[in-house]
């Protein structure tokens, strides 16, 4: 059923011409390069100011603020560029085990952002400097910037693992 | 002559034995390339946000040389890490990159975007409101920011494409 669907999102058109094409694959592969360092850069600057590393004279809500619309953006392209590939050889990717992983870290990344704007971020717009931020906080940044350096390594062995270059 | 110098030196190099530790144990250049792009990120998210301080798009409630002393440390302290897995990539597969046009186009690329940055930079340390006193510095300041952007962009396709240019 799903390897059904993967063989047909693998057969259409657009997907095809990314498989086939001499110069679509690495394009798309450009992008999404350009996409993910911003993503992981973007969600470092929040997550090193969550632990208290850097931007320590900036509160975490001027942080979040000036950093997140960017961050979102670049997630945009990051998974427009992503599906592409994927598409192109859907039925590979979704047997590799190092994409599986990948998929399932981003996902837990997404769980433990939400957590953040969702419950743990209360009281925030008080956190002016790193003293003032509360454990939990420092613990969801800790936590996200370990999740994107694997979610980074994971996505790099995939290429590894499967015939393309590298 | 020089070609062929290059060849001869890129064989040797391939064929010593650090080269072929790195060419024999598979994790090492994953492991590797996940440094240098993690570095990557650093390096270019830092230039976005000075960018988009000095376009007026982000930021704009702090001065550009508070943005400036934020993030112009993430654009200089990486390099060493990029240079150091650099090498070892290099030394891993010599022809690779060394014989490669997309290579050689990455590092002028990479020279100019320090150029760039270095133009944002030194004027602020003498004074930090130096990109901020008149109008024709901040029309000056957004065509350093418009001719940095396209910079990194480049950079980083210049070294997704090594991976699919051969070498000469």
């Amino acid at each position: 059923m799903l390897d059904q669907f993967l063989q047909s999102l693998q057969d259409t058109s657009i997907a095809t011409a990314i498989r086939e094409g001499e110069t679509l694959f690495p394009w798309i592969e450009c992008v999404h390069v350009l996409a993910l360092t911003v993503v992981i850069g973007s969600i470092a600057i929040v997550d090193l100011r969550l632990i208290g590393l850097t931007s320590r004279d900036r509160s975490v809500i001027q942080t979040t603020a000036s950093v997140l619309p960017v961050t979102w953006t670049a997630f945009t392209f990051a998974v427009i560029t992503g599906g592409l590939l994927f598409a192109s050889n859907a039925t590979t990717y979704a047997h590799n085990f190092y994409f599986q992983v990948k998929i399932a870290l981003i996902a837990m990344a997404g769980v433990n952002m939400a957590a953040y704007h969702l419950f743990l971020n209360r009281g925030a717009d008080s956190w002016h400097t790193p003293q003032l931020t509360p454990f939990r906080a420092r613990l969801v940044g800790g936590l996200s910037l370990c999740l994107w350096i694997a979610i980074a390594a994971f996505g790099r062995w995939i290429g590894f693992t499967i015939n393309t270059p590298t | 002559m020089a070609l062929q110098s290059l060849d001869s030196f890129c064989s040797w190099l391939a064929a010593t034995s650090v080269s072929q530790v790195i060419q024999t144990v598979g994790w090492v250049i994953p492991a590797v390339q996940t440094v240098h792009i993690l570095a990557v990120a650093a390096v270019v998210t830092s230039a976005l946000m000075i960018d988009l301080r000095l376009l007026g798009i982000r930021g704009t409630e702090q001065p550009i040389a508070a943005i400036a002393r934020r993030f112009l440390p993430f654009i200089w302290w990486p390099l060493p890490i990029l240079l150091a897995t650099g090498a070892i990539l290099i030394i891993a597969e010599p022809a690779r990159a060394l014989e490669n046009p997309v290579f050689i186009l990455k590092m002028g690329l990479l020279l100019a975007a320090a150029g760039i940055t270095l133009a944002c930079q030194i004027p602020l340390q003498r004074n930090p409101a130096f990109w901020e006193i008149s109008a024709g510095r901040k029309r000056v300041a957004r065509l350093i920011a418009v001719a940095s952007m396209p910079l990194w962009v480049a950079i980083i396709c210049a070294g997704r494409w090594i991976a699919y240019v051969q070498g000469t």
